[in-house]
């Protein structure tokens, strides 16, 4: 049996997890809440995040939209992800839930705008 | 002018500099200011007690007693002429021992012989009564109500400007490396320039030396003294309204309290000599013994108030007094050097006497149409409420606020940038301004006057420096250009 | 001069939330002051997400969860003026604001909400000794640099703080490509969140230096490196222990403190322990009408909990607006925190005049594991809460009832302290 502390992220709340392995079984304890015992599984097995970076925009009233992985996408696939992110630029305007990123890295999630973005007039 | 590119070369844009570039743009002369910084007032005149000193301090007899008292005895119209903030607060020497009361009976013979006017010794319950957060342990204090404090960035900014508004050439990031001895004058090697004069002022504060010993047999040895210092906020800046000596005693030469002109509350100086004429870094000692040393003089000295702390370097020189005058074996080469406390008081007297050395030596006279005064960068939040809703009317920059702590606009900022001799640094502007001074020290308000910074002179945003190159704020205009993905 | 039923000083999460619930509680005549050139405040900056779980249960970034009062503010029509610094409120309650458009002006309002939120505590208020370089900043400084404009303000980076933004910005660095060598902490524990610490640094193989401080900065130009050393239980560096880390960059991220330049203009008493003004339930300060809300009253940790004590603040402000004062002959009892709780808000409860319920928050001094919170009427105890972790980073709260104060007619005061058992 092997045993994992986690510090569950599910919630602000930030609950000690302890996780028991065995060989075919996976228990959670000091979780306050179901999403504890999901996230303390999903993270031993197949840990997950989402990323948030900013993409360029070209003729905005800013020069970055600040976005976000839809949902959350394998860990290892985080930085894969920031390549395709820093590689994208967009043309304003852009609102909150626009697609930017349709698969991104390959791990078939969207990266969305989370700030609208207006277009710059001259002189502004 | 013999062929020479300038009659007159002053090296170093500090306050010894920029007052006798002043002084000496009265007269028909075509001078150059070499500076090795991007601005003025970057070495020893930006970081220093901002003290005019009454004299009584100077030994009988010295240049520092002569300029020293001459110099305070004109700041006042200086002041008024060049737009600049001077406050004639009054100081006072503490003394916490009954034995040390001869040495400011000492002290105030000697200003007195040194011409300093109203002195007198009070007891400790008078000083008391006077500054209500003096220590319990002052047992007598000299009064000396000619003391004042002064904006050293607002003083030597002002001459500069005012002698740039008179003909005087500036010319910074141009640290001299060589002076070379030519008929009738010099050829001077600064930054990748060669330049000619008939005339040199070596007024280049910790390197004075260096700059003497290129031209002079007679060397002498410039030693940085180091001061730090501990700047409280606002809130604090009543904790006193004089500026409070301590009489060199028992505990040491002591450390001042002092307001500010802008009403913080200043600490310090240590004084410690070192061998490294750029090491300004602070110690986590010296601050400590700054702080302690206070607390002799005052109580309760608020020091969770501390907004920042700096270091600065004193030009000491051996013989502990000004160096003034043509070099004895090279001729046209003139010293305004070992310019240590009180040099920044001492600085309009000195530039006046340099300036007619030089003056006389070039056979010089005073051309017309010298125009002696400076308007200052107007300060809205100084105004009444209609003349700065008036001013905001006629340009609306001045009604964008950027810098909230010291609550400065946009349009001071865009004025600092685009007047004579303006900034070209955040620092620069800083000096001008204040903005970046106050409780926040820059935090919400550097990226917007780095824009603004950026849109007045062109540069990229990228480029935007602290000072000089090398101090730039951003490491890059995209994320992507640093970029590496060689971690797991 | 021109009158205004309720004016709100600050735009951001605060602000917006206060405006849109005195907007539903029946207040028409508002007016938003903002001084950037946006609402939404420091969510703008603020990109990462986890915010809104308690307000909306989903997990929104800094700038959605904003947009979503943004909207509300639009759709209801409330008026607002972005780059519009106000410069000082009398204690009748006369606010001078000035801007590009109106100039200076002065406007009188029948209450006011204080929004303004806090800033960073700068190098200079912990005194680090070393060269003065570029290449220092406040961590939300650098992240404002970094997700608003996109610049790179560093490719080696230490940070001295562990507070929520320092966290923030190791990740976001690294994400960037930037190098985080370490952060340094002067507390035994960290000051953010634990989730943080999980998300930010240990995914990223980031070491955390409990018990360090920064002892020397490196560099006359730009940062060229960081001497840490660790520091003895009165912080004090242990000579012996220094270690040199080359970088080019140091991030401060060492507290937060109210903005109450205003607040102080206004003559509103100010806590010691807050550094905010002192309030009573209805988070109204010392002076009738300006009530205060958000990070200006005191630092929270989580949006969510702004968002309500601002529309609690908003509420609470029409109210005063339609039926004026809501200091009636009341009975007015202080809370007083006690024995590892370090202040309370509010930190006074009117018995008579008090909603049904009031929330206390409040922040513990230091990190208790298994402790209980225990609140005392007078000298009887009320409520005892066993708690597996206090620590000074996570804001906690009690609610007291009206109900279960009738049984207590001398109440003179209502403690709340930690208690081992």
């Amino acid at each position: 049996m092997k045993t994992r502390e986690l510090t569950c992220i599910g919630c602000p709340l930030g609950c000690s997890l302890r996780v028991m392995i065995t060989d075919n079984e996976i228990s959670v304890t000091g979780n306050s809440c179901r999403r504890g015992e999901e996230y303390a599984k999903k993270e031993v097995t197949s840990p997950t995040r989402v990323v948030t970076s900013t993409i360029e925009v070209s003729g905005g009233t800013l020069r970055r939209v600040s976005v976000k992985t839809e949902s959350d996408i394998p860990k290892d696939k985080i930085f894969d992800c920031m390549k395709e992110i820093h590689q994208t630029k967009v043309q304003a305007p852009v609102s909150i839930g626009d697609i930017l990123i349709r698969d991104c890295a390959g791990t078939g999630v969207p990266v969305i705008a989370t700030k609208n973005i207006g277009v710059c007039n001259e002189g502004d | 002018m013999s062929g020479k590119d300038y009659d007159v070369i002053i090296i170093g844009a500090g306050v010894t500099g920029c007052a006798i570039a002043r002084e000496l743009s009265r007269y028909d002369l075509k001078i150059c200011v070499l500076e090795k910084d991007e601005d003025v007032c970057s070495g020893t005149s930006k970081a220093n007690s901002a003290i005019v000193h009454a004299g009584f301090d100077a030994d009988r007899g010295s240049l520092m007693a002569r300029f020293n008292v001459e110099g305070n005895q004109m700041m006042e119209d200086l002041s008024q002429e060049l737009d600049f903030e001077f406050i004639r607060n009054g100081s006072m020497v503490l003394c916490f021992d009954e034995a040390d009361k001869e040495k400011l009976q000492a002290l105030l013979k000697q200003g007195e012989e040194n011409g300093v006017k109203g002195l007198s010794i009070i007891g400790g319950d008078e000083a008391r009564r006077r500054e209500p957060n003096l220590t319990d342990e002052v047992v007598a204090a000299l009064d000396v109500p000619s003391g004042g404090i002064v904006c050293p960035f607002g003083l030597t900014i002002a001459l500069a400007e005012n002698a740039c508004d008179n003909g005087v050439e500036f010319r910074f990031l141009s640290a001299v490396r060589e002076i070379r001895k030519q008929e009738n004058g010099y050829e001077v090697i600064a930054g990748n320039s060669k330049i000619t004069a008939s005339c040199i002022v070596n007024a280049a504060g910790v390197y004075a030396d260096v700059i003497h010993n290129m031209v002079s047999e007679d060397h002498f040895e410039i030693i940085p003294r180091k001061g730090e210092y501990c700047l409280l906020d606002k809130e604090a800046g009543n904790h006193v309204s004089r500026t409070i000596f301590q009489l060199p005693g028992k505990y040491g030469k002591g450390v001042l309290v002092s307001p500010t002109v802008h009403g913080n509350l200043l600490v310090g100086p240590t004084a410690v000599d070192i061998d490294d004429k750029e090491r300004t870094a602070t110690t986590a000692q010296g601050l400590a013994e700054v702080m302690r040393v206070a607390s002799l003089s005052v109580k309760d000295l608020p020091f969770r108030q501390v907004i920042t702390s700096f270091c600065g370097l004193r030009a000491h020189q051996a013989g502990h007094d000004f160096i003034l005058g043509e070099a004895r074996d090279a001729e046209g080469f003139f010293d305004a050097a070992a310019i240590e406390s009180p040099g920044l008081s001492s600085a309009p007297a000195i530039g006046k006497y340099i300036a007619g050395l030089v003056a006389d030596k070039a056979g010089a006279s005073q051309k017309s149409g010298w125009n002696g005064t400076r308007k200052g960068i107007i300060r809205p939040s100084a105004l009444s409420q209609e003349k700065r809703a008036e001013l905001i009317r006629k340009n609306p920059a001045y009604g964008t606020i950027i810098c909230r702590c010291e609550g400065i606009s946009e349009g001071e900022i865009r004025d600092a940038v685009t007047r004579t001799l303006g900034a070209r640094s955040l620092d620069g502007i800083k000096r001008r301004v204040r903005q970046g001074m106050g409780r926040c020290q820059g935090g919400f308000c550097t990226p917007r006057t780095m824009e603004i910074l950026a849109a007045e002179t062109g540069l990229r945003m990228e480029e935007i420096c602290k000072n000089i190159p090398g101090s730039e704020i951003l490491r890059g205009a995209e994320q992507q250009e640093v970029n590496s993905y060689d971690r797991a | 001069m021109t009158e205004h039923e309720l004016i709100i000083i600050g735009g951001g999460p605060a602000g917006l939330a206060a405006a849109i619930s005195a907007r539903k509680a029946g207040l028409e005549d508002i007016l938003i002051l903002e001084r950037d050139n946006g609402l939404g405040g420091i969510l703008n900056q603020c990109i990462h997400n986890g915010f809104g779980l308690h307000t909306f249960k989903e997990e929104l970034t800094g700038p959605e969860y904003a947009s979503r009062y943004i909207e509300q503010v639009q759709n209801l029509a409330i008026p607002y003026k972005c780059n519009t610094m106000v410069i000082s409120i009398s204690d009748k309650k006369e606010i001078t604001f000035i801007n590009r458009e109106d100039g200076l002006c002065v406007v009188r309002a029948k209450a006011v909400i204080l929004a303004m939120g806090c800033r960073e505590r700068p190098r200079g208020a912990l005194n680090i000794p070393g060269y003065r370089p570029a290449g220092i900043f406040s961590a939300g400084t650098a992240q404002r640099l970094m997700n608003i404009e996109g610049y790179c303000v560093g490719r080696e980076v230490v940070i001295l703080g562990s507070g929520d933004i320092g966290l923030i910005m190791a990740r976001r660095l690294t994400l960037e490509g930037a190098r985080v060598k370490v952060v340094a902490e002067l507390m035994p524990y960290s000051g953010g969140l634990k989730r943080n610490i999980v998300q930010c640094l240990d995914d990223y193989g980031i070491p955390l230096k409990l018990s360090h401080t920064v002892v020397e900065v490196h560099g006359k130009e730009r940062v060229t490196g960081i001497t840490i050393a660790e520091v003895d239980a009165n912080r004090q560096p242990i000579p012996g222990t220094e270690e040199y880390y080359s970088c080019d960059t140091l991030l401060l991220s060492v507290g937060l403190l109210p903005e109450n330049e205003l607040t102080k203009t206004a003559g509103a008493k100010i806590s010691r322990i807050t550094n905010g003004p002192v309030v009573n339930d209805m988070l109204e300060t010392s002076i009738d009408g300006i009530f205060a809300c958000g990070n200006v009253l005191h630092v929270h940790d989580l949006v969510d909990y702004v968002s309500e004590e601002a529309s609690l603040a908003g509420k609470n402000a029409a109210h005063y607006v339609q039926g004026g004062s809501n200091k009636g002959d009341g009975q007015y009892v202080e809370m007083e925190a006690a024995g590892g709780v370090r202040y309370t808000v509010p930190q006074s409860l009117d018995i008579d005049n008090m909603n049904d319920q009031v929330t206390v928050r409040f922040r513990v001094a230091d990190v208790y594991k298994d402790h209980y919170i225990s609140v005392y009427y007078n000298d009887t105890r009320i409520a005892h809460t066993k708690k597996r972790i206090l620590a000074p980073g996570e804001m906690e709260q009690i609610v007291i009832k009206k109900d279960s104060l009738k049984e207590y007619p001398d109440l003179k005061k209502i403690v709340i302290c930690t208690e081992v058992d």
